[in-house]
């Protein structure tokens, strides 16, 4: 195991080498980046020290308890801050201060809808997921009810959520990279999965959660500098900024308006759902409930999580409005150096572009090394919740039926971290050319659709039997899926036909519903000994829902 | 065991008061979120005009931003509240029914 690990470090600093090396042969033509040194040196330093944890905790994963959750040893404060990070991938930081730059209050809105969740989620689900869950959330759906059949159906609607997401955030990262570092997609892409990959398998859970807390707090402390820095250029005032925002920017005065993106309101509803119920079904955020030692925990984490996000979200906000008048008023950062076309390396580099306006090259360099750094974190945790789908519900309770070793369970868990690791490999350089905005929408879509009907009909409905589970979460993922593929981003942007046959954008509002009605009419007309079993046995697992008693702990296995 | 602890528990009025007291504490707040969230999400659809208005004459401040930065904070506040409630209140009476539990089953 020794030996294992060196070469795996050996392996991820090598990978990091490579990639410094590879940046002057650069041949793009288009967009030839100059080599960012300081980006690519401080990118360095974060994967040293990272690759030093992992050490450390390799040292520490020994049981599956280990692997998966940290051993439940993580505390509320830690587990806060590795969810917020968890949360705020580089697609936040980049897509939202672009998006109050570009469309200015829709930004912010799309905001609150993504915070809205944890409120939610702390009052109806954290106690009862860490009182009920061990490692994964189908622990919970598989609770009383079928565990073959269910897990695997929660495995299936988890890997489908992990791979739009994983693929959704490769191809992002590629082109993220190819452009702040100067250096070719195709390397951006492996160095992104290897050192994936090594975190994952090595270190596990206890990895996996430093580099999130890690990364959390660089990306915390990197947008507050840039924000400070940038509104001291208009004394502090929001009214300043706001006053001369609107006076450059093309929208006018309707810059701190609702816009065009939430025009009907089926969209804006659906839109709502689907981000809020979508971040109560994630897998990999939902695994981060087993980490910490209780109830009382699970629910300071939220606490601390909810605080970074809204917290980051207006720092977020600011970021976009000061970039309108900094950003937008530079001839510099246009292509030609034509203000008002086309931002040079595409609309979502106003935060990058404003902290070279107010920072120089050293802040770029630090923001860009703290975009690459979220990217590797959100992609470690999505990899470790997708390899748990696998070893833990799919390998160990549903083909072994309880009867695999711990030793064994975490063998098949890392093969899966390299199989996922070589999935997203190749399909990130497959789909570099693609659309793939519609991914993460998708897989939220799932997320809502799928997972979070299931799961919270688990917990607190005592009607729910086997047939109606199945009968819900697949419906919901077939639903979300068809859905998405109809609509205009898959349908017209990605197949190219000319009208989408469904015409909303966001799944949520339809196929929310055809999932808990599905799984409400199908638990009803389920009249068969099983389905009477599993109502009865909804009482015990009330208790334990309400109380901890019985739950997995940091010490005792079961 | 677990099963005639659960048994004890269940039987416990003690266990009635935390969970229609917790339960009705929780989705009291709940309803607040999702009742201001999606009444917003309904102002911007119906009424976007109003959210663009400024909170008082000549302030560069909208009422939109305002409410928002208003919910950002209220929200969090919320959970703050929560946590505090449920891991003393609560805790103390879920450990008070598990000690319960344990004297019983002796």
């Amino acid at each position: 195991m020794r030996v294992l690990n060196r070469l795996g470090l050996a392996l991820g600093l090598l990978a990091a080498t490579v990639m410094a090396h590879a940046g002057p042969a650069l041949d793009g033509i288009q967009e030839k980046q100059a080599t960012n040194w300081h980006a690519i040196i401080m990118f360095l330093l974060f994967v040293a020290l990272t690759m030093g944890i992992t050490y450390w905790a390799a040292g520490r994963t020994k049981s599956t308890s280990d692997f998966y959750t940290a051993g439940g040893g993580i505390t509320g404060f830690q587990n806060g801050l590795a969810i917020a990070g968890d949360y705020m991938s580089a697609a936040t930081l980049l897509g939202l201060s672009a998006m109050v730059y570009g469309q200015g209050y829709d930004g912010y809105i799309y905001m609150l809808a993504f915070f809205a969740g944890w409120p939610i989620i702390l009052f109806l689900m954290a106690e009862r997921l860490r009182n009920l869950g061990r490692f994964t959330f189908s622990d919970i759906t598989a609770y009383r009810l079928d565990q073959g059949s269910v897990r695997t159906m929660a495995a299936i609607s988890s890997l489908t959520v992990v791979c739009f997401y994983l693929l959704a955030q490769m191809v992002g990262a590629g082109q993220l990279i190819k452009l702040l570092f100067g250096l070719e997609y195709t390397v951006a892409i492996f160095a992104v999965g290897i050192l994936m990959m090594v975190y994952v398998i090595f270190g596990g859970m206890v990895a996996t959660t430093w580099v999130q807390i890690i990364k959390a707090c660089m990306l915390l402390v990197g947008g507050t500098l840039v924000a400070i820095l940038a509104m001291s250029r208009f004394g502090f005032s929001y009214s300043n900024v706001v006053q001369q925002a609107t006076a450059v920017h093309k929208l006018g005065p309707k810059l701190m308006y609702p816009g065009s993106l939430l025009a009907d309101p089926v969209t804006a509803i659906s839109l709502g759902l689907g981000l809020m119920f979508g971040t109560a079904g994630l897998p990999h955020i939902l695994m981060r409930f087993f980490t910490v030692t209780n109830a009382k925990e699970a629910r300071k984490s939220v606490l601390y999580a909810s605080g970074f996000v809204s917290y980051f979200f207006n720092v977020i906000f600011l970021l976009g409005l000061t970039g309108i008048i900094i950003v937008g008023q530079n001839a510099s950062f246009f292509e030609g150096g034509k203000i008002g076309g086309k931002l040079i390396g595409g609309g979502n580099m106003v935060a990058m572009h404003l902290a070279k306006a107010v920072g120089g090259n050293l802040l770029l360099g630090f923001l860009a090394a703290v975009a690459f750094a979220t990217i590797l974190a959100v992609v470690s945790g999505l990899a470790l919740a997708g390899a748990s789908a696998i070893s833990h519900d799919l390998y160990a309770r549903v083909i072994m039926k309880g009867k695999a070793s711990e030793t064994t369970e975490i063998k098949v868990s890392r093969i899966a971290v390299i199989c996922l690791g070589f999935i997203a490999i190749v399909l990130g350089i497959l789909f570099e050319k693609q659309n793939i905005a519609f991914m993460v929408g998708l897989a939220f879509g799932v997320a809502a659709a799928a997972n979070f009907p299931v799961l919270i009909l688990s917990m607190y409905w005592k009607g729910l039997t086997t047939r109606g589970a199945l009968w819900g979460g697949y419906g919901g993922l077939v639903s979300a899926v068809v859905f998405v593929v109809l609509s205009k981003s898959v349908w017209v942007d990605v197949i190219g036909r000319k009208a989408a046959l469904f015409p909303y954008g966001q799944p949520a509002i339809f196929a929310m519903p055809i999932a808990f009605l599905l799984a409400f009419i199908f638990s009803k007309i389920d009249g068969s000994e099983r389905a009477k079993q599993e109502i009865e046995a909804f009482e015990d697992q009330y208790v334990r829902g309400q109380t901890g008693f019985g739950a997995a702990s940091a010490t005792t296995k079961h | 065991m677990s099963s005639e602890m659960y048994e004890h528990m269940r039987n416990n009025p003690k266990f009635v008061k935390l969970v229609t007291k917790r339960g009705r504490f929780a989705w009291t707040l709940a309803f607040i979120v999702l009742g201001m969230f999606y009444g917003f999400v309904l102002l911007v659809a119906f009424r976007p005009a109003l959210l663009g208005r400024p909170i008082w004459q000549g302030s560069m401040v909208t009422i939109g931003v305002a409410f928002e930065l208003f919910m950002f904070i209220f929200f969090w506040l919320l959970t703050a509240l929560y946590v505090k409630k449920a891991n003393g209140e609560f805790d103390e009476l879920t450990q008070d029914l598990i000690k319960d539990a344990w004297k019983e089953n002796k």
